[in-house]
């Protein structure tokens, strides 16, 4: 069975798996875990230019936004004025439309601060943003960003590089029965199988960053992602069985000797 | 020749001195930076990259100057 592609503001994405490009060691680190990962989107932060240090590495040096979608975040802002500040800057370095947006409103526990990034959603649309929303597992906030315009909904898993994995499947499985827009997975993957268990739940696609910049073998934790993604998103679309109490034969009693 | 009465504007949160109307793009070029993978804020208001040749820095202007870092 042929898959449909990943679909987000009528572009057409290969891959399911989206990668975030911080804390690695190294920018080539960096580099090869996403190819390793088979993303075509990376997520990016809009940060100073080290003036003093002008012969620094530079991220674009080493993923060249030709060949891979950036998507670029809203990372440490805590209300709707920075986070558009930040994505108008985000624009104005290359003319990047397809945005991340995440509003935080807790610095110890990442959540999503929603009351600001419903307000950002609205207005980011409004000037021709296409706006992916990082948000909390919400069944009614995943509505009310879909009624103002986001092009994806991204409920978190757990906190932010937690690592906990999948808290609330029911929540998940709400939204998506309820949503027909690119629904993904952000934050709080701690390894392969969550990225899987994301897939069967019916989420259109996984975004990590944590759990595989921070492996002890990122380069190959990407592939183990990649590979996940897939094999979720194939059971998924399989049909799985429907879960009994009791046990059923393999093995037909007929001819039993 | 040594030039007189420089004035003091802030790039990146550093206070640094410079002649006065110098043009923004000079300071970017002695920078060194690239220009296509990078954004300015001249006061907090986006400046577009094809005119930076025709502004001139004044005293206390605030510049920023952005580009692209890893992030999740």
């Amino acid at each position: 069975m042929v898959d449909k592609k990943l679909k987000i503001a009528n572009k057409n994405f290969k891959s399911r798996l989206i990668v975030g490009t911080g804390k690695y060691k190294s920018f080539r680190e960096c580099a090869t875990a996403i190819k390793a990962s088979g993303a075509d989107i990376v997520t990016v932060a809009v940060r100073r230019v080290n003036i003093s240090d002008k012969n620094k590495a530079r991220l674009m040096d080493y993923i060249d936004p030709k060949k891979i979608t950036y998507l670029p975040n809203t990372a440490g802002c805590f209300n709707a004025e920075d986070a558009i500040r930040t994505l108008r800057l985000a624009r104005e370095i290359g003319g990047w439309k397809l945005v991340k947006l995440e509003v935080l409103g807790d610095k110890k526990n990442l959540f999503p601060e929603m009351i600001e990034t419903l307000r950002s959603t609205e207005l980011l649309t409004k000037e021709g943003f296409k706006v992916m929303v990082y948000c909390n597992d919400d069944p009614l906030m995943a509505k009310r960003l879909e009624n103002v315009g986001a092009v994806a909904i991204m409920p978190l898993a757990a906190p932010i590089g937690s690592g906990l994995g999948i808290q609330n499947r029911v929540n998940i499985k709400i939204i998506r029965r309820q949503t027909k827009l690119p629904l993904i997975i952000d934050a709080g993957i701690g390894q392969a199988s969550d990225a899987s268990i994301a897939m069967e739940l019916g989420c259109d696609g996984v975004l990590i960053n944590t759990a595989i910049a921070k492996a002890k073998n990122p380069i190959q934790m990407a592939e183990a992602m990649k590979l996940a993604v897939i094999s979720g998103r194939k059971s998924f679309l399989s049909g799985r069985i429907n879960p009994n109490l009791f046990g059923s034969r393999s093995t037909t009693n007929k001819g039993i000797i | 020749m040594k030039v007189k009465n420089k004035i003091k504007i802030t790039v990146n949160g550093k206070q640094i001195q410079v002649i006065p109307n110098l043009a923004l793009k000079s300071l970017i070029t002695k920078l060194k930076i690239p220009l296509n993978k990078i954004a300015i804020e001249l006061n907090k208001k986006i400046i577009d990259k094809k005119r930076i040749s025709k502004i001139n820095l004044q005293k206390g202007d605030k510049i920023e100057i952005v580009h692209f870092i890893g992030g999740g």
